[in-house]
Parts: C-alpha cells; structure tokens; sequence
C-alpha cells in the first residue's frame, strides 16, 4: 500500500484584503466578494518565494513525525512559479531538509495540479517497490497582473506530504485523472503575468475536468459518494469548489473544511495540499476523503483518501502542532503599495 | 552585495541546516563550524551536527538605516540569538509584529532569502522568527 505519513503547510505571514486592491482599482469590493468568495488574500514577504515555502512545510512534516531525511528516495516539487527558469527546486528543497545526495528529485509542471502529478509519480514509485520514502510538494507564489481579476485572488503558500508504504496517518487506496488540451490559462516563456481565456475558465475548463475525475474515481473504484466524509476540490476561489459539488450533488458541509481559499486565496499547486492538510487536521481514524485537484490547460486527478484506523491519540500526535487555521489565523496586513513591492510587480508595468 | 557562488555554496551545510561541529571529547557545539576544537585542540574529536533550531533572544536591534540592497525590508531586526545548545548565533528575526521581537523571546528558525539579484544564484539561508 502507498500513504501519507506525514503532512506540513506553509503560508506567509502577509495579507492583503480585497478592499486594499479594489481601492487601486475603483473596482466595487463587495461586488469582487461576492462574485469569487474571497476576502483576503497571502502575499509573500520580499524573502520569501516558492522554494523557501516549500522547505518550510517540508520541515514541519518532517519534523512532526520525526522522519529521518535521509531515507527520503524522492523529493518531487509541483509549481507554475519556481524561482529559477532552469535550476531545480527540488535539489533546494532536498538539501535544505538534509535528505540529499542519494535520492532523485524533479520539479513538475501542470500548471495547478503539478502537486498532484507529483504525488501520481510518488505511488508509482513506491508500489512498484523502487522507494520506500517521498516528500511532494505544491508550492507557488503566483503572479497576476495588476488591475487583472486574477489579482484579486492570486494567494501564495505550500504544503508538504510525505509518503511511503506504511502510510502512519492515511492511505492513499486510489487515483484517476482526465486530461484534455484546453486553452483556459496560460503563460508564454519570458512573460512575467499569466493570460486567461476569461469566460472559458469555467464549465469547459474547471468543471468539466473536475467532475469527470471525480466520476472516473467513483466508477473505478466502485465507492458511492455517501461514503465520503470530505470532498477537497482545486479552488481558484472560494465558489468554484461549492459548484462543483452542487453539481456532483454532495453537500457543502462536506467541502467547505477543505475550503481555505476564501481566506488565503488560490494558492495554485499548494491549494488541493491545504485544503488536504486543513481536513487532516479534523479528520478522525478511519474516515474517507475524496481530493481531485485541477491544472489549467487542463486536467484533473483525483485521490480516494482513507484515515488509518488507530487509537485517536495516536492519530493526533502524528499531526502537526500548529493547525492550518492557526496559521490562518496569524496574520499582518499589508497595503497595495508594499504588496506590489514584494510581489515584485513594478517590474514590468509600463 | 553579490558573494561569489563557491562561497555562498561551500555554506549550504551551515546557511541551509544550520549544521555546526560537535566536539566528542568535550561535548560541546560550535557554529559557526570549527575545524580544531579550542577546549581540546589536538586531542578534540570534531564532527558535524545540526544545531537546534530553536532558541530565545537574548539583545536584539532594530536597524532604520541600512545598505541599498535591503531598503525594501527596512526597518528589520537583527538579533543575538541564544540556542537551546547554549550557542550563540547573529541573525535577522523576521514575520515577527513589534511587540513580539524582545529579550527572552521564544524564536524558531526559518529558512529565507538572504539576497537575489536579476543575475546571478539565489542565496538562501536562516533567518529566525518569534515563535507564536
Ligand atoms: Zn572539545
């Protein structure tokens, strides 16, 4: 069997509200709350990027449950913002942890689900016996052009997981994905914002790649969605993922713990790892969680989840010490003209 | 303030661990790492450790005045900081609000970039922050 053994998240201190950007903007704050369902947004300090979050929830994993480094066999690293064009991620992370030289590293790339595709590379190499241990990360701290609607919600963080064949707090029993060319969001090379198809972000895009995982998942496995305790959905913001079960019929109690974008915003490859992380830190031995992550351009792959049975205490020892929401719950605010510093923004406008 | 890359690499181990050295025959932690023991000199046997990466404030500063390639994060604060081995060690404390940073504080070690210009390699290392 393949598991989660450990799990750690990583989120800037710094927020920025939807009211701050709006200002700049004469936009109508209430009208952008209402429309995405996001009130606030992380933005990452001037020393902080994709690399340094992701060393930092990988050190709270492994940390956590006293993981030794070195028996990490792979370090796998999702982004769509890593520092470097060309210099992987993955070896920073890795050295920074204390888990190199002897393992393989790379940095993945399907715009928000590269997290997912890592953990899909991890269970491969695991069930085919090849690693016993792996970290994956989804990490981003993602740019969005100023006066661009995607500035509203473009939110920065990480999380961690480590997997192996013991799988201490979860075991991973199933993934599918559905994948198709779709032009809803991209980036061309040397540009520094992202374009986005506007209206084609959504039903052909989002939805359709979300629900047909999930179904594929549900059919393959043979698993009815009742038996589900949390739904976790990719959540470019905060209505997107309530849709989506709408439609898959599931009840919004059952998505909303893995919903955390409404008060970081979307926080790319990191968002399915959150919101994972902030159902990790309620769900109780034995329960049953259903993640299907989504990555513009498109696809989506889905994850049947089930808690380790074991002794309560148990469980609650191998979870971090600080929850997501205190993370959440800590926070300093910045103004637009220090968010536009730290995110580097005055770079290119013109 | 570019550093020369062998420089900024040969410090991984220490700028990215925090590993020091650990004498066997004394029992004590060194970082800044050392390559003779100065209790036991020759007799010392040395080898690497990583330091916690937990400990409190003991003198801190808050710099208004700095060099042009930290204006954007100035103000900040510098600290001597007292690990929970007894070692000493000179670091920025940064994600920390002004009522926070004082003698005594619980810190807890994080890892950020120390400087990154358009060309060049990043430079990443430990800065440490209140513990909250
Ligand atoms: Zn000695």
């Amino acid at each position: 069997m393949t598991g989660i053994s450990a799990y750690g998240t990583s989120i800037p201190l710094r927020r920025i509200k939807v009211e701050e950007i709006a200002k700049q903007w004469g936009d109508n704050p209430e009208n952008i709350k209402n429309g995405l369902r996001v009130k606030e947004k992380t933005v990452r300090n001037h020393d902080e990027d994709s690399a340094t979050l992701a060393v930092e929830a990988s050190r709270e994993a492994i940390k956590t449950n006293q993981i030794n480094a070195k028996q990490i066999e792979a370090v796998y690293v999702g982004s769509e913002s890593p520092p470097y064009a060309v210099k992987p991620t993955a070896g920073i992370v890795a050295e920074a942890v204390g888990a190199t030289p002897n393992l393989t590293g790379a940095d993945l790339e399907f715009a928000c689900k590269a997290g997912t595709a890592g953990i899909q590379a991890a269970i491969g190499m695991i069930k085919s016996n090849e690693i016993d241990k792996a970290l994956v990360i989804g990490t981003d701290t993602s740019q969005s052009s100023p006066n661009n609607a995607l500035e509203y919600s473009a939110g920065c963080g990480a999380g961690a997981l480590v997997l192996d064949k013991q799988g201490e707090i979860a075991e991973i029993k199933k993934t599918t994905s559905y994948t198709t060319d779709t032009p809803d969001f991209w980036r061309k090379a040397h540009k520094e914002f992202p374009d986005h198809g506007g209206r084609f972000t959504g039903k052909p895009a989002y939805f359709k790649h979300v629900i047909n995982s999930t179904k594929n998942l549900l059919e393959q496995t043979g698993k009815d969605k009742e038996e589900f305790d949390y739904f976790i959905f990719h959540q470019p913001n905060g209505k997107f993922p309530l849709k989506a079960a709408k439609k898959l019929e599931i009840p919004k109690e059952k998505v909303e713990p893995g919903l955390v974008t409404p008060k970081i915003g979307n926080t790319y490859s990191a968002a399915t790892f959150l919101g994972l992380s902030n159902v990790l830190d309620r769900a109780k031995p034995g329960q049953e969680i259903l993640l299907t992550s989504y990555g513009s351009g498109a696809g989506s792959d889905s994850f049947w989840i089930k808690m380790k049975q074991q002794p309560e205490n148990k469980l609650e020892k191998k979870k971090p010490e600080k929850t997501l929401e205190d993370k959440i719950n800590r926070k300093k605010y910045v103004d637009y003209g220090t968010y536009a510093s730290y995110m580097n923004k005055l770079k290119e406008v013109y | 303030m570019q550093e020369a890359i062998p420089l900024n690499w040969r410090k991984y181990p220490e700028r990215y661990r925090l590993e020091g050295t650990h004498c066997e025959e004394c029992g004590q932690d060194f970082y800044p790492k050392k390559n003779i023991c100065p209790n036991c000199r020759r007799k010392g046997k040395l080898e690497d450790k990583q330091m916690p990466r937990e400990g409190k404030i003991i003198s801190y500063s808050k710099v208004k005045a700095s060099h042009k390639d930290f204006k954007d994060e100035t103000p900040y604060y510098v600290a001597l900081i007292e690990l929970k081995n007894g070692v000493t060690i000179f670091s920025q404390v940064v994600d920390s609000l002004d009522n926070e940073v004082e003698i005594g504080a619980e810190v807890e070690k994080v890892f950020r970039k120390l400087n990154d210009k358009k060309y060049g390699v990043i430079a990443y290392s430990h800065k440490f922050r209140v513990k909250k």
